[in-house]
């Protein structure tokens, strides 16, 4: 089991690695810490001509702390989150985030920015970075440009970033000390592919509150219902858990998703888990 | 394509295809590696992990053309390593091991994973040892092995 042959280049440059997409019409694909991708390559599910790695680029290694956000270079290891190796902006969620993120060896390699860019509909950091609001750093010929979170994922394995551009870095505003932080995804093996996972934020000093749903096969939604009830909500009881239950409800057949009973009760427990953690825990 | 990297402490170089992975590259008869063993080559069943720049990684999802600069040890280069024999110790002592193919990768994964948490008990040592797959099923020994080398250590 082997990938077919292909052209492999490591430019020195973020601008020699945009050119080194740009000279392909089709088949020029980036490699980091490839953790999926050559998965996939071994599988020959992944068709291309040119593998271009920008694991080493600085570019994709920075790393900027300001008072009131965190940018973190694409090429940032999970491993680094889980480690505390990199400010936290988040009260603790991106640190437990990433210590869920498939196996430590898994973790060692694989970056941020490669998973956010895959964008498989069950990567961990796709419901957080949605329910932070961070902002996506894109580089391509045209120069650079900044994708909202609410724009950059447009559905499973796709994102807001061409194919020939590069997403450089990652910026996500920082919480405020009092905010409450909620995340659980539900697995049937530790360190498999999570099946339905949500993020919840609330955060009252910076008028921030979401609640934000990925399911294993499905674009990642923010919850409207489920956000403003979380809004104000007093201390978790059973009386909070049946309102959670009815907003989900109303979220979900808003969305267009009554259909799959298996996947609705899924859903719902990972939804009333995560406001549920963020309510009691944070 | 021409790389250069530090095996198991020593400088080497070579030419490769891009499509070469870092665990058939070990293990071709030049380099020798056989402690890596490929199970599933799509990074999922672990027996093919090793260290790169001190961190265990799966050498089968890695190619070898970007190990270039990297300093990587496999099992054959942590003969001395005291975790290490630590480990095989209570592989040994608590039936640790049937067929013997997960087992250096297992050893490999074990010394990170104590290294990384001082804390670990029997539950902890099997979430964090769950991306390594033992067919016989043997794990009852796998994790009292690593849990007793782990608790003799605090």
């Amino acid at each position: 089991m082997k990938p077919p042959p292909f052209d492999y280049v490591r430019p020195d440059s973020l601008q020699a690695a945009v050119g080194a997409l740009a000279d392909l019409e089709w088949g020029g694909r980036l490699i980091a810490g490839g953790q999926s991708l050559v998965p996939m390559l071994n599988l020959r599910l992944a068709p291309l001509v040119r593998l271009v790695d920008v694991s080493r680029l600085e570019e994709l290694r920075c790393l900027e702390e300001t008072s009131d956000a965190v940018l973190f270079g694409a090429c940032i290891r999970h491993a680094e989150f889980e480690d505390s190796e990199v400010p936290d902006a988040t009260n603790g969620l991106m640190q437990q985030v990433a210590a869920g993120i498939a196996y430590r060896a898994i973790r060692n390699r694989g970056t941020i920015g490669g998973s956010v860019s895959l964008a498989d509909p069950s990567a961990d950091w796709i419901t957080p970075l949605i329910a932070l609001g961070a902002r996506f750093n894109i580089v391509g010929q045209e120069g650079k440009r900044v994708c909202q979170a609410a724009d950059m994922f447009t559905g499973p394995y796709t994102t807001n970033v061409g194919d020939h551009e590069i997403l450089v870095s990652i910026e996500v505003p920082k919480l405020s000390a009092e905010a409450q932080t909620g995340y659980y995804k539900i697995v049937r093996k530790a360190g498999e592919f999570a099946m339905a996972m949500c993020t919840a934020i609330r955060d009252k000093q910076h008028g921030l509150c979401n609640v934000v749903l990925g399911c294993a096969n499905r674009k990642q939604i923010l919850l409207p219902n489920s956000s403003t009830y979380l809004a104000d909500v007093g201390e978790w009881s059973d009386q909070v858990r049946a309102d959670f239950r009815a907003s989900y409800r109303k979220d979900m057949q808003q969305a267009n998703r009554m259909e799959d009973l298996y996947e609705l009760k899924l859903c719902e427990t990972a939804v009333l888990q995560t406001v549920e953690s963020a309510l009691v825990n944070s | 394509m021409n790389i250069s990297l530090k095996l198991n402490g020593k400088d080497i170089s070579a030419d490769v295809e891009p499509r070469t992975s870092l665990a058939d590259f070990l293990r071709s008869p030049e380099h020798g590696c056989t402690s890596i063993h490929l199970g599933c080559e799509h990074g999922v069943c672990g027996a093919c992990t090793i260290l790169i720049d001190g961190r265990i990684s799966r050498s089968c999802i890695a190619l070898a053309v970007a190990a270039d600069g990297c300093d990587v040890t496999t099992f054959e280069g942590l003969n001395d390593d005291e975790l290490i024999t630590q480990l095989k110790d209570s592989f040994h002592q608590n039936h640790g091991l049937q067929c013997g193919f997960c087992t250096p990768a297992m050893l490999i994964s074990a010394r990170e994973i104590i290294n990384q948490n001082p804390d670990l008990d029997e539950a902890s040592v099997r979430f964090a040892m769950s991306g390594n797959i033992c067919r016989c099923t043997g794990y009852s020994g796998i994790v009292a092995a690593i849990t007793e080398v782990a608790k003799n250590r605090k």
